[in-house]
């Protein structure tokens, strides 16, 4: 900060001292002003920004000590040095407990005064510094990649506002690519424990013992090839979050290690005899049926409790086809950007072809298609054959009956499955001589 | 045309003062004017301290300054003043200063008795005293200029606490600061 921008306020009801010290601070380069008085100190803090005060503590009338108490309450910005004699070293010491910043003994040694001058003065623009960091931190932490308008996503975003300033563990469901991540990721930025990391960990990417040293970390020599001590994801996630994803995934052995570190919080590396302590919030991710997983007595039934404490589920992008194109739309303007291409729109038969698509993958796969889009488009909109094979629409249906859209549907379902009558017929939920008897009717054939 | 008077007060020695003659003329490019006044400044002693008030004492040369002008012996802005002392100075809040200037006014004092190794038990070395003393007066009169203290390492003008810092930084000022000299 400049120093013309930094203003002292010397508050002193000694001529002699207000001068002095005006006048030192002003061959410095500070603004500077004085007051006589609590009182006059006060006003002059109406419409004027001041970065130091100091602030005699024996004055008539209010005192230094109760000055600080009112520009505490009207400004906890300004930091304020107490001005004190010998006698009332006592008095200073209270002072510092009600929030002043130093304290200085008249006579003043000029060197300790330009030392805490510019001391406070460095740890005020940390602050500041800081602050902003965090504001910017917040606000791009609260600008979620949770794109959608739709009820059922409205519904997620409340979700996540509900329970992220809460300490309380969570579980996310969904389907696979419907962005459990992204829900996991916005409940930590809302949280108060935002400042400290969030530490994934996939669980269904690791053997056994992988997943116990990722998670716990080792000590050195623990096991072949741990040349050195390495922190795990519950030592490095303390102050904030760890969040598991595919939790379905993880073997029963590690299942209990996880149970025992979440319900105490305590941990010991592999190899290590310390129990370690971090505190944590634990969010959790599935695509699984754990219930059954539960019933099947492959999942600890005391972890599943402890797990699902609060539940969100992602719904499915096909069940909220409105959000597509703006999804879409999201997706092209972020690649548009990364590549530096100039595909700013949908064509309309790719914007149908978009919204006829059942999006198995959700909005992974609709993500994944738009990149590729934008990989291939030249111009400004992205065409139907931009988009990947998978993302073509089946096509539209030749007329308003119930079996126009019905044979469209057929059509489409045995395209998915690559005509596995079997399948096609447990996903149209008919057996398998009705959907032969549909394919007869409809005189559908296999494409070459 | 402009001048600067330097200013012998009480005991200073001749020989201090005079050798900050060519420097200053030098750099400030107006004539430096040797004068040697007897104010008593013990009227400004502080027994408690063992101290002189260089605020008072500023103040006196003030309004000497003041009456002169009245009287039609000098100038308003015309002559710049440097009293030289070999006192310990203070400012009431603070423990010590090496002097005090008035910010863009006519008078300054400066003291070289906390510019001697001596006083900190350390042989003395007169090329480093005298070195000191320069920069002292410079910064002072450079306040006199309307100068505020510079950032610049190597200027006159950057504060200095400790005799140390004196030893520090250069015996001349920044560009900046002397460009604001030379406009002044």
């Amino acid at each position: 900060m400049n120093k013309q921008d930094t203003g002292i306020l010397v508050v002193d009801d000694e001529l002699i001292v207000r001068e002095s010290l005006t006048k030192w601070f002003r061959e410095d380069g500070y603004r500077v002003d004085s007051a006589e008085s609590a009182a006059a100190a006060l006003k002059k803090l109406n419409g004027n920004t001041w970065n130091i005060m100091l602030v005699d503590i024996k004055m008539p009338g209010m005192d230094g000590l109760e000055l600080l108490q009112r520009i505490r309450e009207i400004n906890k910005d300004i930091t304020v040095i107490i001005i004190t004699a010998f006698a009332s070293v006592d008095s200073a010491v209270k002072a510092l407990k009600a929030g002043a910043y130093d304290y200085v003994t008249k006579p003043i040694d000029p060197d300790y005064l330009d030392h805490l001058i510019e001391k406070a003065l460095k740890e005020q623009a940390l602050v500041t510094e800081n602050r902003r960091l965090k504001n910017t931190v917040s606000e791009m932490a609260t600008q979620t990649d949770i794109i959608g308008e739709s009820d059922e996503i409205k519904n997620v975003m409340e979700l996540i506002k509900t329970v992220a300033p809460t300490d309380t563990t969570v579980m996310i469901r969904g389907e696979s690519g419907t962005g459990k991540e992204l829900v996991a990721r916005a409940i930590h930025a809302l949280s108060p424990r935002k400042y400290f990391p969030i530490v994934t960990m996939n669980c269904g990417a690791m053997t056994e013992t992988l997943l116990e040293s990722e998670l716990f970390g080792h000590e050195r020599g623990a096991f072949t090839g741990a040349h050195y001590l390495r922190k795990g994801k519950v030592e490095m996630a303390d102050g904030g979050t760890l969040f598991l994803d595919e939790i379905g995934n993880i073997d029963r052995k590690t299942q209990m290690d996880l149970l025992r570190v979440i319900e105490t919080r305590q941990f010991t590396r592999v190899g290590g005899s310390d129990v370690l302590h971090s505190d944590f919030r634990v969010i959790c991710a599935t695509n699984k049926d754990l219930e059954k997983a539960v019933k099947d007595g492959t999942f600890r039934e005391d972890l599943f409790y402890r797990l699902n404490v609060f539940s969100i589920c992602v719904p499915a992008l096909r069940t909220r086809p409105g959000d597509i194109m703006k999804l879409a739309h999201y997706f092209l303007d972020k690649y548009s950007k990364a590549m530096n291409k100039c595909a700013k729109t949908f064509t309309p038969e790719a914007m149908h072809a978009l919204k006829g698509y059942n999006w198995p993958g959700n909005v992974r796969e609709l993500e994944n298609a738009v990149e590729r889009a934008v990989v291939l488009t030249q111009g400004q909109s992205i065409e139907k054959d931009h988009l990947p094979l998978q993302a073509v629409a089946p096509g539209q249906p030749e007329g308003d009956r119930l079996e126009d859209i019905e044979k469209v549907h057929i059509t489409h379902i045995l395209s998915e499955t690559g005509w596995n009558i079997s399948r096609s017929a447990a996903i149209l939920d008919i057996d398998r001589v009705t959907l032969y008897h549909k394919i007869e009717k409809f005189g559908l054939k296999r494409k070459k | 045309m402009k001048a600067i008077r330097l200013l012998r007060l009480g005991t200073a020695r001749e020989d201090i003062v005079e050798s900050l003659q060519e420097p200053l003329e030098q750099i400030f490019r107006v004539p430096i004017v040797l004068a040697q006044s007897h104010p008593d400044i013990e009227e400004f002693y502080d027994p408690p301290r063992g101290q002189y008030n260089s605020t008072s004492i500023l103040l006196h040369l003030k309004s000497i300054e003041a009456h002169l002008r009245t009287a039609g012996w000098r100038n308003r802005g015309r002559t710049k003043t440097l009293a030289v002392l070999d006192s310990d100075l203070f400012i009431p809040i603070l423990t010590y200063v090496f002097g005090e200037a008035e910010l863009n006014g006519d008078v300054a004092v400066v003291s070289y008795y906390r510019l001697m190794n001596e006083l900190y038990g350390l042989p003395g070395n007169d090329a480093v005293f005298m070195q000191r003393v320069r920069k002292e007066a410079l910064h002072e009169l450079g306040h006199l200029y309307g100068l505020f203290h510079c950032e610049h390492q190597e200027c006159a003008m950057h504060a200095s606490t400790y005799v140390e810092d004196i030893d520090l930084k250069g015996d001349s000022f920044c560009n900046r600061c002397l460009d604001v000299v030379r406009r002044s």
